[in-house]
C-alpha cells in the first residue's frame, strides 16, 4: 500500500470530505510524526507503536572503496518500535 | 533537544487546526489512518509512505535464544517482525533538528 492508495481508502470511507481534504488530513498526520522528531520529541501511538530519536555517537568511519579513515560526526537517526498489540496481530494472535 | 512525547491527541489536534474538522472527527480519522495501516501490514503487505518511510514485515526464523539472566537456552519461535526505514527526507530533517 502506497500512499495515494491509503488516501483513497479514508476518502472512501469519508464521503462527505473533499479529497483535497483527505490528502490534507494525511499529510498533517504523517508531518507531525516527523516534526516532533526534528524537535527530539517522542511520539507514541499505543498499540501500534512508538517513534523515537537515537543518538549515534561520533565514530571514526573508512571509505570502504579507499580504506580512507574519515570522522563521522554524532548524529541523530529517526527509530520505530512495534506496539505490543500489532506485534501480536502479525503474529495471528 | 525536547523530551516530550505526543499521541494520538496531539496528531488528532494537528488535524483538527489543520482541516477545521470536529475534535471527534479528527480523531477518528487518526485512528483509521493507523487502522488502515496496521490491516496492511498484518495482510503481508509493505506501507510505503512517500517522503515519511516504509513499514515492512518480515519473516524470522526458529532459532535457539538464551536467558540472558539464567543462561537456560529457549527456544524462539518463527515469527513476523515490522521494520520502519525512514525516508531520506525524514532522515536528513532528524538529523538536522537535533544537530548539537
Amino acid at each position: 500500500m502506497i500512499r495515494s492508495e491509503l488516501i483513497q481508502k479514508i476518502a472512501d470511507e469519508n464521503p462527505h470530505l473533499y479529497q483535497r481534504d483527505v490528502e490534507r488530513i494525511v499529510s498533517t498526520i504523517f508531518e507531525e510524526v516527523t516534526n516532533a522528531m526534528a524537535r527530539g520529541d517522542r511520539v507514541e501511538l499505543r498499540g501500534f507503536g512508538a517513534f523515537s530519536v537515537k543518538k549515534r555517537d561520533a565514530r571514526i568511519g573508512r571509505n570502504p572503496r579507499t580504506g580512507e579513515t574519515v570522522h563521522v560526526e554524532e548524529k541523530h537517526v529517526p527509530f520505530f518500535k512495534t506496539g505490543k498489540l500489532l506485534r501480536d496481530r502479525l503474529n495471528g494472535n | 533537544m525536547g523530551e516530550k512525547t505526543l499521541t494520538r491527541m496531539d496528531l488528532s489536534e494537528a488535524v483538527y487546526r489543520e482541516v477545521g474538522l470536529s475534535r471527534n472527527e479528527s480523531a477518528q480519522l487518526v485512528e483509521s489512518v493507523l487502522d488502515h495501516i496496521s490491516d496492511a501490514l498484518v495482510s503481508g503487505e509493505q506501507v510505503k509512505i512517500s517522503s515519511f518511510g516504509t513499514f515492512s514485515v518480515r519473516d524470522k526464523s526458529a532459532r535457539i535464544g538464551r536467558n540472558p539472566k539464567t543462561g537456560e537456552e529457549v527456544p524462539i519461535l518463527p515469527r513476523r517482525v515490522l521494520t520502519f526505514r525512514p525516508s531520506h527526507l525524514m532522515k536528513e530533517r532528524v538529523a538536522l533538528g537535533n544537530k548539537p
